[in-house]
């Protein structure tokens, strides 16, 4: 199925066209389709092992499609050198699920690296700069000092949302962004995300499987299922989309359309 | 019988992906060596990590196999009237080839398993992806500059350990087999030829590249959590020993070959 549901009019941010890839035998992702317009928040629900990760590290450049066609702003992002795709990296903000926080560097390090990465700002300056995007995840001063392995997991997400949006990206991705957080600490990363992509005015794409998360970070879902989009449609649509894998899959039923691969 | 000729196969297939991969692996860092940017800090503290913390382990190393040396040369020359041997052999044996020797295998030990450990650990954490999605190569950031400070700092230590391990002989020879101190120095410098130190310092320099390329290499390709960083770490140990004691021969056969 096509997906057609992104603003009418405006060339979307993210287009995927027929995007396969596989692991020797195992066909991850299979004939995938999906835009992401303009400033819209995305999120790609599905279950494990349904290659949500694998889509991800596609668009990234992490790896490299078998087959297809994806399109940031227009530019083809799948046949790459090196030197490119740093650049089409630039526009790129990830939250990574355990964080992905540089354990041999100091906090404030970390979220400064991109910019320091850059050379465009001293380390004075890029101290300053991580201090006040800390501010923003609400981590206080003293925590630039530290080191990661000193942190919680719900620290580590903050400081990691921190980094992803300290170079002032134009895609933010995330990773199963509340996985391994308890039910408030969710909360307070949903929030942070859905604010600090608006102040940004980023295009984001989150895959997650917790419900309560893609409600709240959502303006559009998109399922994925056997390696490619089964539905999308607006948030609001969710809960009457007449599609039996979605409907098991919001309601967390054990039966239904997808077979779960427990030997019973 | 088809099953067995599968299993070939697949071995075959197996060992040269490896070794193509590792081809590969090897060009991209010397490619990424020798164009900027730069990651000054990052090799600085390769620098310290490799030459500075290193340096006890290969003192102590050279140390203990200068004395020992002392101790067997002179019982080998005693049964042919040749103790007066003893400094000329030892700072041959230690310049050419134990120190080299014995100081990559230390290091391999101490620094090889460390890089593969902690650069297997970036990868399962998912860090090392994290470096590219902010706009870092992560060959530039993590494999240059071990490879580089690598390359530089064990042809340093082993030096020093020349000098240790001569030193280890002399404190032997002096205190225990009454070699004359002023004799024991002359005899040590006046057959030593500069070829002998040199070769030493360039098989030093060829164990530290492969030393540091093996723990970059097993690391990078590590996968599936805490087992796979083990296995990482084994197989960067294992296969620079292998790669230390087989370059060795042929660095040998090169300098000194008739």
């Amino acid at each position: 199925m096509t997906d057609t549901s992104t603003i009418a009019g405006a060339p979307p941010k993210i287009e995927i066209t027929g995007l396969d890839k596989a692991f020797g035998r195992n066909r991850v992702l299979n004939d995938l389709n999906l835009s992401v317009g303009r400033q819209e928040s995305l999120v790609v629900i599905g279950g494990s092992g349904t290659g949500k990760s694998v889509l991800l590290k596609c668009i990234l450049g992490l790896l490299r499609p078998d087959a297809g066609s994806i399109k940031v702003d227009g530019q083809e992002a799948t046949r790459l050198n090196a030197r490119e795709q740093e650049e089409l990296s630039a526009k790129f903000g990830m939250l990574f699920q355990g964080a992905a926080l540089f354990d041999s560097l100091p906090i404030w390090e970390n979220v400064a690296f991109g910019l320091l990465a850059k050379k465009e700002v001293s380390r004075r300056g890029a101290r300053d700069v991580a201090i006040s995007n800390l501010a923003k995840v609400g981590l206080r001063e003293e925590v630039a000092f530290q080191y990661p392995a000193e942190l919680s997991g719900g620290m580590k997400k903050r400081v990691g949302l921190a980094r992803a949006i300290a170079t002032k990206p134009e895609i933010l991705f995330f990773d199963e962004p509340t996985t391994g957080l308890d039910p408030i600490m969710s909360g307070v990363i949903n929030n942070l995300i859905v604010e600090q992509v608006r102040n940004l005015g980023a295009t984001a794409v989150t895959i997650t499987h917790d419900m309560a998360s893609a409600r709240t970070i959502a303006d559009r879902i998109a399922m994925l299922y056997e390696g490619h989009i089964i539905w999308s449609g607006r948030v609001d649509e969710i809960d009457s989309s007449g599609n039996p894998y979605v409907e098991q899959f919001i309601h967390g039923r054990a039966e239904g359309p997808i077979g779960t691969e427990v030997a019973r | 019988m088809i099953g067995i000729l599968a299993i070939i196969g697949r071995t075959v297939i197996q060992f040269l992906t490896a070794i193509g991969s590792a081809t590969l692996f090897t060009l991209q860092a010397i490619r990424y060596l020798v164009t900027p940017p730069f990651y000054f800090r990052a090799f600085i503290r390769q620098i310290l990590e490799i030459g500075y913390f290193s340096l006890p382990v290969v003192g102590l190393t050279a140390l203990f196999t200068g004395a020992v040396l002392a101790l067997q040369i002179h019982v080998g020359g005693a049964r042919f009237n040749a103790e007066s041997t003893v400094p000329t052999i030892v700072v041959i044996a230690i310049t050419r080839e134990l120190g080299p020797v014995l100081a990559g295998l230390m290091v391999a030990g101490r620094v090889g398993a460390a890089m593969a450990a902690e650069i297997g650990t970036m990868r399962v954490t998912e860090q090392i992806d994290a470096l590219s999605t902010l706009s870092t190569n992560p060959f530039r950031y993590l494999v240059a500059p071990r490879l580089l400070a690598g390359t530089l700092m064990l042809p340093c230590l082993v030096f020093v350990g020349d000098i240790i391990g001569v030193l280890g002989g002399f404190m032997i020879g002096t205190q225990k087999l009454d070699f004359n101190p002023g004799t024991y120095m002359h005899n040590t410098a006046q057959y030593l030829e500069l070829v002998d130190v040199v070769s030493g310092l360039v098989k030093a320099g060829v164990f530290g590249f492969v030393i540091a390329l093996m723990g970059c290499y097993y690391g990078y390709h590590s996968k599936g959590g805490a087992q796979g960083v083990g296995a990482a770490t084994t197989n960067a140990v294992v296969s620079a020993f292998v790669m230390i004691l087989i370059t060795n021969y042929f660095i040998t056969e090169l300098f000194f070959a008739q």
